[in-house]
């Protein structure tokens, strides 16, 4: 029973990173640019929750739903068209310089201390008890993953957007010239992006109520390693990259001893390291991929 | 509208200069194309007929004059807006997207400028019978052969029913054995729609025999235009074709020197 607990608690976070990793790599897929800024989406999504606490819990929801993909729109407008044709790395660190003046002004409207989001707390009773706790929001977060997943795999194999922003995202130009409105293909991307940020801002509120500045500049860096781990250019690899950094470091938080839990991270980011040192491309793209793209 | 003698015409391009960084790629060329016609271009490498074909679908800016379609003009059009005006284009190596399978391809042309699922579907269908790829139409594009991966980039353009099709090098790397069918499809989409055709290849005679009239051009010049008979006989393009790329080109205009 232990086991199964460890690993469905795994699963759980991998899950949730794989859900970042969705909200980074729609719009890298169509734009060819990382939206650092995107953990702010996060965050605000969170902080939305907290504003909208005494709403009932449906309405704060959908509210959040509307914050982030309107967030993300913000940035869109604000940032990304205006540095059409940049190069990525101007983008990395625009949005970089966005992360950082959010995170700021979240210090400022919010305070250092935290807010405590009351929601859903039923959600975080055991379903289980014993030596390892296996919670429903545990068991929520797998659904929530799995659904959303799932939607979009069936929007980008089935739909005719779907088709649409695959192409882009694998020849712009050409795309363009078929007659591809690459505009809407683009909105979409951010639209798709903010509301899976919006349902890992739901799901971690429930899991960690307290949301500080920097609740999801935490989420997001694990995730972005996920990505580069998985490879960059494929959303699916991408995903499954975030799902398993989550993995890896849920599993070795759960393994270790408690005195030296403070490793995770360095041995999670090791883990990582060793990987691109043997897979440059990523540890699930193609063999000889092409490294520059990454 | 410049002229109103042009608005009989599909597509006009007037002028047309093209520089690289200084360098004159096209200079001054004009061409006209009617509904139900098709227009060769044909020349030696270098002589700008990709240029000129970059020009009309957007792949390439202008610095002067103008490219009107249907009396519209188009020239400061991005090129998704072109075709959605009824300008198709393929590319010299296919370009298609080697990710989407055959039948996605070729249906993104038709959803691409506004149709219907359900209509880009139908139309996917009957194109990818008549090309006889039904049977590989779930494949992606990428693990398609060369001649495959060429129809299904015609056919791409071809299912969004244009009223202007430029086709960019569409025999190049076919054998000769599938020539037959892909003038077909290029013929059929001109009696059936009436779609205005120019078409570029290195296969000076797989153009000539397609052709209505053909357009030479030459360092970025229209060196003659006229009969396939008339840029058989020309002196002039057998010496430009000589001069420039030598005899032993596959296909290269067999005409004796003056």
């Amino acid at each position: 029973m232990t086991v199964v607990g460890y690993l469905v608690n795994a699963i759980s976070l991998g899950a949730l990173y794989a859900l970042i990793a969705v909200s980074v790599g729609l719009v890298f897929g169509v734009l060819r640019q990382i939206n650092l800024a995107q953990g702010e989406v996060i965050t605000f999504g969170a902080y939305s929750l907290w504003l909208m606490r005494t709403l009932p819990t449906w309405l704060a929801i959908v509210l959040c739903f509307g914050v982030c993909i309107a967030a993300s729109l913000l940035l869109q407008v604000a940032v990304f068209r205006p540095l059409r044709g940049a190069s990525p790395l101007t983008t990395l660190i625009a949005t970089f310089g966005v992360s950082y003046g959010l995170e700021a002004l979240w210090l400022i409207v919010f305070g250092p201390s935290g807010n405590t989001v009351s929601m859903l707390t039923n959600l975080n009773l055991t379903v289980v008890g014993g030596t390892v706790a296996l919670r429903w929001i545990t068991l929520v977060e797998i659904g929530a993953a799995a659904v959303l997943l799932s939607g979009l795999l069936y929007l980008l194999f089935r739909s005719s957007l779907g088709m649409r922003m695959r192409a882009t995202a694998e020849d712009l130009r050409a795309a363009r010239l078929v007659g591809v409105r690459i505009g809407r293909v683009v909105t979409w991307a951010f639209v798709l992006s903010g509301a899976s940020a919006a349902v890992v801002a739901v799901l971690a509120t429930v899991q960690t109520p307290l949301v500080t500045p920097t609740f999801g500049l935490n989420l997001i860096i694990f995730a972005l390693v996920g990505v580069v781990l998985g490879g960059l250019d494929h959303l699916g690899r991408a995903t499954a990259g975030g799902f398993i950094v989550g993995f890896v470091n849920s599993l070795l938080g759960s393994v270790l001893p408690e005195q030296q839990l403070v490793y995770v991270t360095s041995l999670t980011f090791l883990f990582v390291v060793i990987v691109l040192m043997v897979r440059p491309a990523g540890l699930l793209a193609p063999r000889g991929a092409n490294v520059e793209r990454v | 509208m410049s002229e109103g003698a042009d608005d009989r015409h599909l597509l006009v391009c007037q002028e047309v200069t093209v520089a690289f960084a200084g360098l004159r790629a096209l200079n001054a060329v004009s061409l006209t194309l009617d509904r139900a016609e098709i227009v060769g271009l044909i020349g030696p490498n270098g002589a700008g007929k990709t240029t000129l074909v970059n020009a009309m679908s957007g792949f390439a800016q202008i610095d002067h004059g103008s490219i009107q379609l249907a009396g519209t003009e188009i020239s400061a059009l991005p090129p998704e807006r072109r075709a959605q005006l009824g300008l198709a284009r393929t590319f010299q190596h296919g370009r298609l997207f080697g990710d989407l399978s055959a039948r996605e391809n070729v249906e993104l042309g038709a959803v691409a400028v506004g149709c219907s699922a359900r209509e880009a579907r139908r139309r996917t269908h009957a194109l990818l019978e008549e090309i006889g790829l039904l049977a590989l139409a779930a494949s992606p594009a990428s693990e398609l052969s060369h001649g495959d991966q060429q129809r299904v980039s015609v056919a791409r353009a071809v299912v969004a029913e244009p009223a202007v099709l430029l086709l960019d090098e569409p025999a190049a790397g076919l054998p000769a054995e599938s020539l037959g069918d892909l003038s077909s499809l290029v013929q059929h989409a001109r009696s059936a729609r009436g779609t205005g055709i120019v078409v570029i290849d290195h296969n000076v005679e797989f153009v000539l025999g397609l052709s209505d009239r053909v357009v030479v051009l030459d360092h970025g010049e229209v060196l003659t235009e006229g009969s396939p008979a008339h840029v058989r006989n020309h002196a002039g393009v057998a010496a430009a074709y000589f001069g420039t790329i030598g005899t032993d080109e596959p296909g290269a205009l067999r005409v004796p020197a003056p």
